[in-house]
């Protein structure tokens, strides 16, 4: 089983790195850009369990390290690759 | 009394707080390695600056599983003294010890320079050395030093005197680094931990500049 894990920063938490990229991308002409949002992308593999045992364990793994719970939230897809 | 300066791998300012203690104070310290499991002969704790795990995922994040953080939480919740300092600021925001969570700098760089920084609480063990008021030359070194809490914590700390140091003045020139309230150091409920960005193990001694940090080590263990 595959998760794949995307981790982003918490409305109204600075992002200094998404903020900087857009007035770059907006100098450039993107006239029409209206946010940009840097974050994570994790994948994780797991041997020998279900899909609805790798996505408990890939939301644990979220909650107890992979995500800060105070300024960032995450999604994730499990697929059996 | 013995002090114990919690040593992970990556960590680069333990050597600093350990002469601090040793050779400027004359108190026994140890290095504890973090995969020991026993503090029970301490009576202070320094969770030292550093880039423990590389900050790999984030600042702090990884070290707060290593061995010895659930023994420096049980030493904290009995009330004994605990100081992190930088990245051991962050194990201890990360620990669950301390509210909030230091994420990057408003400019996205490491600033290693001297802050000035004003004790807001005089009446803690790690201040009551200082006046209230009082500033404060330290030089502070980090790149996720940028304090961040719920408008929940924040409120918290502002009525109960958690605040222990502040960025001064408070405008963008003396807020290096972009902190809500331009807070540089907290204290946790019970007033028994200290997390600070600030290095003061770095500011102990005249020749060293300025020996404006020295007053925290001397209030802590109660020694001049």
């Amino acid at each position: 089983m595959k998760a794949k894990i995307y981790i982003t920063y918490k409305e109204g938490i600075l992002d200094p790195e998404g903020n900087t990229v857009k007035r770059a991308l907006k100098s450039m002409g993107f006239e029409t850009l209206d946010t940009v949002q840097f974050g994570k992308y994790i994948e994780m593999t797991f041997n020998d369990v279900t899909k609805e045992e790798a996505e408990l364990l890939t939301d644990d793994a979220c909650r107890k390290l992979l995500a800060n719970h105070n300024t960032q939230s995450y999604t994730f897809e499990v697929t059996d690759e | 009394m013995r002090v114990a300066v919690v040593v992970f791998p990556g960590s680069n300012c333990d050597h600093d707080a350990y002469h601090v203690i040793q050779h400027l104070l004359n108190i026994d310290v140890d290095f504890v390695w973090h995969k020991e499991k026993d503090l029970s002969k301490y009576g202070a704790v320094i969770v030292p600056g550093g880039f423990a795990y590389g900050d790999y995922l984030r600042a702090g994040a990884i070290a707060r599983f290593s061995p010895i953080m659930e023994e420096v939480i049980k030493f904290a919740n009995r009330g004994k003294p605990v100081i992190g300092i930088c990245n051991g600021f962050q194990i201890l925001v990360e620990s669950g010890l301390l509210p909030g969570a230091l994420i990057n700098n408003r400019n996205i760089k490491f600033i290693s320079r001297d802050v000035c920084i004003r004790a807001e609480n005089s009446d803690t063990i790690f201040t009551s050395y200082y006046d209230e008021g009082e500033l404060l030359t330290i030089p502070i070194a980090h790149r996720q030093g940028n304090y961040f809490a719920k408008p929940d914590d924040i409120r918290q700390l502002k009525d109960n005197g958690q605040i222990a140091f502040t960025y001064y003045p408070e405008d963008t020139d003396g807020n290096p680094n972009g902190s809500l309230e331009s807070i540089a150091g907290i204290l946790n409920g019970a007033k028994n931990v200290l997390g600070m960005m600030p290095h003061p193990e770095r500011a102990a001694e005249e020749i060293l500049g300025a020996p404006d940090g020295l007053k925290i080590f001397q209030s802590m263990l109660g020694v001049s």
